[in-house]
């Protein structure tokens, strides 16, 4: 990975009042990637998320995408640039159908590849489309997962951030997941950053890892030598197989 | 005979059931009505405020809820249970109970008592004097409810299947059929009272249906720019002599422009604090309103605004060589006005739900409605939520100003009166009570609740029955309170509570029509 890379965190730190969220996390992301970020609750994995969509804001450090300052951008402005979200808690919209939904995730090109996408999204998760006039919000979690994720996908994101993809779901579901997440990368090149409290999964999944203890990131590494390592199998991995 | 004594004792339970419930209904109606209705505040001779208590209309109010409460326990809810059981097993279950109701004999009696009454009532109403006159009334309206609610009940599935075109023709020939049935004069309360109220109020409840039902923004001071549109037609057009058709539209830019600039500072609020401050909002413009009286002449309000006129062609002034009576040579009369301006608010709303409709399938209207989903996944999806917002507040801003305009050219008179928070609030039952989002429903709760408020006005027998201190009209926040209770009991999401879906994919026919079947589409 000689070129820049596509994502880039640089000491960042962020606040929430008074506490400190995020204490100077450097983490980048290059082209054609998978990479995870692991860690406990509480860690500040899915403020990390949320600060690179700029809600809630960085209070020091730089983020760059494609190597664009993107620190103190409009969320909306971000996602412009074709980052791509699939929030923590799912955030689909229930009271629309699930083509509506996917309607809103093409939103940036005005439906202008809808037809296309639509079906390459149809592909990866068959059972959207047999859900396709249901209403979001009366879907099972997986499926609100796999409509999230679509939904993500439906604006031709050059990177994509999964918060918690397997949250609550059961494990044969999470696996479908995580093949369609490993499926996309090798195909179509998705770069992917993903955080992950399932760290055998994701580390499984990822080229590689990052390990965030209190708003810190203390270790780093190829998901298999952080899979092999003895203090993440300790912390992250020892009694929470599957 | 052991079955026998099995049934007295059942039966005997459940009569004292059905006691102890009357007298826990007693005690709670004691309780809340000792204040309410047991004592009245009066003036004595010397101007002091005294309590008058009414003990035998508390005592009448009690025994009225405890009768209602014994007999629901002993026989309704038996009676009810029974009959569900008997109908499950003739496997009609829903309707069961409406079509014994709306049997074809029931029918035969309602419409020749309609008819009957309809033909004879007046004279009948006269031979029996005004106290008996008013049950004829009384009677008379029962009969002709019933026979529609007949032909709506038996025509259920064909009315809900082409609701919005036979809701339309039924609007566009009522004045048509009011002047046939009640003459150009008598015509005139149903037309004017009835329909240009209600559609007026339609309008205005669509217009914040974009703001509240489509963007989720709580909107308190809808009638503000309902305000905005109201004096700047009547402003410029007696200041100016500007023709209404010049106006309107400047109305409504004038309305969209306040709604931006309440849009403005609370961009960032929602909910609670939103409704707060568009609250503040509507009572600023109306003390503004009062107060600047170089301008608005204050509380007096602004008289003598001009008529609307058919595009400069035709006019509804007496005095005028184009007056409507000249040029087609028929007798003068003030109908010819408010028929137009029926059909006038007739095509306002038209536009109104048109517009709404289309931009429900357009890209804006789909981000109002995930906005008011959830806004911080609008956001991520690279929406810009400030001209979302913007643009909801702006045009259903507009809309209201539209309605004002069209307003102060039929009052022909405005003042700070008519823009009280009662109104907003009004306007926001209709939405909430017809199911936010919902054109149909909510066109439906507006009839229901001003056409019912007219009613109200309407019913002066009562004046007979409760004596002459009785005034009907003053009792149609009950009817709201009402309609309230009984809707958000059974539909908590409005009469209305669906929503429908915007989009399809191409081979729309196979999705509808297998919609049963899962997986197929």
């Amino acid at each position: 990975m000689s070129t820049a890379p596509l994502l880039d965190v640089r000491n960042v730190e962020t606040f929430y009042g008074n506490i400190q969220a995020l204490n100077g996390v450097n983490v980048s992301v290059s082209e054609g990637e998978i990479v995870a970020l692991i860690g406990a609750n509480g860690a500040g994995k899915s403020t990390l998320m949320m600060t690179i969509f700029g809600t809630p804001r960085a209070s020091s450090g730089t983020i760059s995408f494609a190597g664009t300052n993107i620190t103190q951008l409009p969320t909306h402005e971000i996602a412009r640039l074709r980052i791509a979200q699939s929030p923590e808690g799912r955030r689909i919209f229930p009271r629309m159908t699930v083509l509506e939904n996917l309607q809103m995730g093409a939103s940036l090109d005005k439906l202008k590849y809808f037809d296309e996408d639509v079906e390459k999204v149809f592909t990866l998760f068959p059972r959207l489309k047999e859900r396709l006039t249901q209403r979001g919000g009366t879907l099972s979690g997986g499926e609100q997962q796999m409509l999230s994720i679509g939904r993500a996908l439906m604006a031709r994101p050059k990177l994509l951030l999964l918060d918690e993809p397997s949250l609550g779901l059961a494990p044969l579901i999470v696996k479908q997941i995580f093949d369609a997440i490993r499926e996309l990368n090798r195909t179509e090149g998705l770069t992917v950053f993903l955080v992950e409290q399932n760290a055998f999964a994701a580390l499984k999944l990822a080229h590689r890892g990052y390990v965030l203890v209190n708003g810190r990131v203390t270790m780093s590494g190829s998901g298999k030598e952080l899979l092999a390592d003895p203090e993440v199998r300790a912390a992250y991995l020892e009694g929470g197989r599957h | 005979m052991a079955m026998a004594e099995t049934k007295k004792s059942a039966g005997s339970a459940t009569v004292a059931a059905g006691l102890r419930e009357a007298f826990y209904a007693a005690v709670i109606a004691f309780f809340m009505f000792v204040l309410l209705v047991g004592v009245k505040t009066d003036q004595n001779i010397h101007n002091e405020l005294v309590l008058v208590p009414r003990p035998y209309l508390l005592a009448t109010v009690v025994l009225i809820a405890a009768a209602v409460r014994f007999l629901q326990v002993v026989y309704l809810t038996p009676f009810l249970v029974a009959q569900k059981t008997v109908d499950a097993g003739t496997g009609q279950l829903p309707t069961a109970f409406a079509l014994r109701f709306f049997s074809k004999p029931n029918l035969v009696i309602g419409l020749v008592m309609a008819a009957g009454l309809l033909l004879f009532g007046n004279s009948l109403q006269a031979a029996v004097g005004p106290y008996w006159g008013a049950y004829v009334g009384l009677l008379r309206a029962a009969a002709i409810i019933y026979v529609i609610a007949w032909v709506i009940f038996y025509f259920r599935s064909f009315i809900s299947a082409h609701s919005y075109s036979l809701g339309f023709t039924i609007l566009l020939v009522y004045p048509v059929v009011m002047v046939s049935l009640f003459g150009f004069q008598g015509s005139l309360k149903w037309v004017d009272n009835f329909g240009i109220q209600i559609l007026i109020y339609v309008m205005l409840a669509w217009g914040l249906n974009i703001v509240v039902g489509l963007a989720g923004l709580l909107d308190l001071g809808y009638v503000a720019f309902y305000a905005v549109g109201a004096y700047s037609y009547a402003l410029l057009g007696t200041q100016f002599g500007w023709s209404f058709w010049i106006l309107l539209p400047v109305a409504g830019i004038m309305a969209a422009m306040w709604g931006v600039i309440l849009g403005f500072p609370v961009l960032r609020l929602r909910g609670d604090y939103l409704a707060i401050v568009t609250l503040a909002f509507g009572e600023i413009i109306r003390l503004v309103l009062i107060n600047w009286r170089e301008v608005t002449n204050g509380a007096a309000g602004i008289s003598g605004i001009p008529k609307v006129s058919f595009f400069g062609v035709i006019s509804f002034n007496v005095s005028d060589p184009n007056y409507i009576s000249k040029v087609f040579g028929i007798a003068q009369s003030g109908a010819y006005y408010k028929i137009f301006l029926y059909y006038l608010i007739l095509a306002l709303c038209v536009l109104t739900g048109y517009v709404t409709i289309r931009l429900r399938r357009l890209p804006v209207g789909r981000a109002w409605e995930a906005l008011r989903e959830d806004e911080i996944a609008c956001r991520s999806l690279g929406i810009n939520t400030t001209t979302t917002k913007l643009t909801a507040f702006a045009i259903g801003a507009m809309f209201g100003g539209f309605a004002g305009s069209f307003f102060a050219a039929r009052q022909g008179f405005v003042s700070p009166e008519s823009f009280i928070f009662l109104e907003s609030a009004i306007i926001l039952a209709i939405v909430v009570l017809g199911g936010m989002g919902s054109l149909g429903g909510i066109a439906v709760a507006a009839a229901v609740m001003v056409g019912g408020t007219e009613i109200l006005r309407e019913m002066q027998f009562l004046k007979q029955i409760f004596g002459p201190d009785f005034t009907p009209e003053l009792y149609r926040m009950l009817l709201f309170g009402a309609a309230m209770v009984i809707v958000m009991v059974w539909k908590p999401r409005g009469f209305v509570g669906s929503r429908e879906p915007t989009a399809f994919l191409k081979e729309r026919k196979a999705v509808a029509g297998s919609f049963t079947k899962e997986g197929h589409g």
